[in-house]
């Protein structure tokens, strides 16, 4: 699963009224390359819950984005682009668990499939 | 941008449900229906290259496959059943196409508000548990940012259009075409060798964002 869509889900425990952003507890990342899309992006960015993001990298071992959201001038930067391009779309979490930001209880979202605790 | 006979040859070498489950209605989206459902979503309306793209109830991945091969950014693909989910992923992998994959029932996901672009779904028609189509189009419409494409049986449509229009959350729902769903005799309780349904192939139109809540 790629941070994207991580940035997406929340959790689906009953009764929970805070459920984003999911921890992720990992087992194994992998990187994956895919093309950098500016256009894409520069939308993207405003849709993006930047602390997710930037504590979903973290937890995959990737520290290069900054803790505070940007300025939407940072979106010039290509140096900053391609940061929020890995963090967002080539790393994936490919072994690990989804974990309830309230409940401390593993979400069953079964993201990647070999290997993954069901 | 990839013609449709190409797209629709691509998705003919997809494997299917080897044993389909009754209770999830599952059959597959045959490669004829789920290119030109699409194929009309690119070429129309624009809803699909750069986007980022769910496919609600993937089965197998038809749709999801579909719609990165025509460029989608991310597809993210949801379904209940592992199997189906296994059968995604190794259907992705033959065609060199990277999806997200996610299990979850469609009602119970836990979503972040509108991001996703567009959704594409072939739901359950609710034949066998009524109203589960509906229930997908109801999640798929507090979703999807900028549309929605699925289908119905024609017999529903005017349920279909007065739902989405009064209770759920579309601000337009138009029929775009027609189709002819050829199921095979999949199940038992299936008496002749083919079943020909008459299908719709919706678009809708979200409202836009009403906050950006969970649900």
């Amino acid at each position: 699963m790629r941070l994207l869509t991580h940035n997406m889900l929340s959790s689906n425990i009953k009764g929970v009224t805070n459920g984003f952003p999911l921890g992720i507890e990992v087992v194994k990342v992998v990187e994956k390359q895919v093309e950098l899309n500016a256009d894409f992006l520069k939308n993207m960015f405003h849709k993006i819950d930047w602390k997710g993001l930037v504590d979903g990298s973290r937890a995959m071992g990737y520290f290069e984005l900054p803790g505070e959201p940007p300025e939407t001038s940072a979106l010039e930067s290509e140096e900053f682009l391609s940061k929020f391009h890995h963090a967002l779309l080539e790393l994936h979490l490919e072994e690990g668990a989804l974990v309830c930001p309230e409940t401390g209880n593993i979400c069953h979202f079964a993201s990647t499939l070999r290997g993954f605790p069901s | 941008m990839m013609k449709l006979k190409q797209l629709d040859g691509l998705l003919g070498h997809l494997q299917q449900f080897s044993k389909p489950k009754v209770e999830l209605e599952q059959y597959p989206t045959g490669h004829h229906i789920a290119s030109r459902m699409l194929f009309t979503a690119e070429s129309s309306f624009g809803d699909v290259s750069d986007k980022v793209v769910a496919d609600f109830g993937c089965g197998c991945g038809t749709l999801g496959a579909a719609a990165a091969l025509l460029g989608a950014q991310q597809v993210i693909a949801i379904d209940i059943d592992s199997e189906s989910l296994e059968l995604a992923l190794l259907n992705a992998e033959n065609l060199e196409l990277d999806l997200d994959l996610v299990q979850c029932d469609i009602k119970n996901l836990g979503w972040r508000g509108q991001i996703v672009d567009t959704v594409v779904m072939n739901p359950p028609f609710g034949t066998r548990k009524k109203g589960a189509d509906m229930d997908f189009l109801f999640v798929a419409l507090q979703v999807a940012s900028e549309a929605v494409y699925s289908l119905h049986k024609s017999s529903t449509r005017d349920h279909v259009k007065r739902a989405a229009l009064g209770s759920f959350n579309a601000s337009s729902a138009e029929v775009i075409c027609e189709l002819r769903f050829d199921l095979p005799q999949l199940y038992k309780f299936h008496k002749k060798k083919e079943v020909d349904v008459a299908v719709d192939l919706w678009r809708f139109v979200p409202k836009s964002n009403r906050g950006n809540g969970c649900f």
